[in-house]
């Protein structure tokens, strides 16, 4: 079992945060276009990085902790796991405070905020399009 | 370099994309950063778990703490908090504001803009946030940022 360590410590991340989709409707998971667009970049240059870190020993992962499974060699299949969970659970957690509070992110439109009488100004600081 | 000035290049490179770049200025939105300490907690629970374990080990000479040789490093002290590295929490930031932002950014070009987050389920439904925030938002409590 020790061998599902870092595997189990992945899962927990993703179940931790994906019952934010239903529980607060963040519908991040269903908009899952936008989603992939968002994780590309960050998954490519963070692969990269720990690759290069693993290669020139900033750091180790002990074998024995992972399922055994790696990319070029190299990466373990849980690091690749890592850079798609932990940015996909920090998008749920800013949808997620966006549901309960309702404060603008600046992705809104001026009609999604119409009846607000100071929405005009709260877009007009943080906008510039 | 060193695992350290990566990790504070990586945090100026991130804040530089989000500001200059993307002009997403997450950092400047209030809930962008409740957010973050959300995740910030949880990256010290489960990132904690796993150098606990020695999961992850780390040079002595790339970070500004050390690597025990045996046994986990300690909980706090050593440059460690939580038992990480500190530069980890430099790497987790960043990765957290890169991909929120890109999120927000891809919104904003009009990919999937729409259905907009919420209400939670124990609220009455609406057509999201934003239609929440007009309407149900108990004492204005939502529009601190718009005063300022």
């Amino acid at each position: 079992m020790e061998r599902f360590t870092y595997l189990g410590v992945l899962l927990f991340i993703f179940v931790g945060s994906a019952w934010l989709e239903i529980a607060l409707r963040t519908r991040v998971l269903r908009r899952w276009k936008r989603l992939l667009l968002a994780l590309a970049i960050p998954f490519t240059l963070f692969v990269i990085w720990d690759i290069w870190a693993i290669v020139t020993g900033h750091w180790s992962i002990d074998p024995d902790r992972t399922v055994g499974i790696k990319l070029f060699g190299i990466i373990p299949i849980e690091e690749l796991i890592f850079f798609v969970v932990v940015p996909l659970a920090s998008i749920l957690s800013l949808e997620a405070v966006r549901s309960v509070k309702g404060w603008p992110l600046g992705d809104e439109l001026p009609g999604d905020e119409a009846p607000v009488n100071d929405a005009p100004s709260s877009t007009a600081g943080g906008d510039t399009k | 370099m060193t695992y350290t000035q990566i990790g504070i290049a990586v945090v100026i490179a991130s804040i530089v994309t989000d500001v200059l770049i993307l002009r997403t200025r997450l950092v400047t939105r209030r809930g962008f950063w409740v957010s973050y300490a959300i995740v910030l907690f949880f990256q010290l629970l489960t990132n904690g778990v796993l150098t606990w374990l020695q999961v992850f080990r780390y040079s002595d000479t790339m970070i500004v703490g050390s690597q025990p040789d045996q046994g986990p490093p300690p909980f706090i002290g050593n440059g460690r908090i939580a038992f990480q590295p500190f530069e980890d929490l430099l790497m987790g930031f960043s990765l957290c504001l890169l991909a929120t932002s890109l999120w927000i950014f891809w919104g904003r070009r009009g990919v999937q803009r729409t259905p907009m987050s919420g209400p939670p389920i124990w609220r009455r439904s609406g057509s999201g946030a934003a239609a929440r925030a007009a309407g149900a938002d108990p004492g204005g409590s939502g529009h601190g940022q718009s005063a300022a």
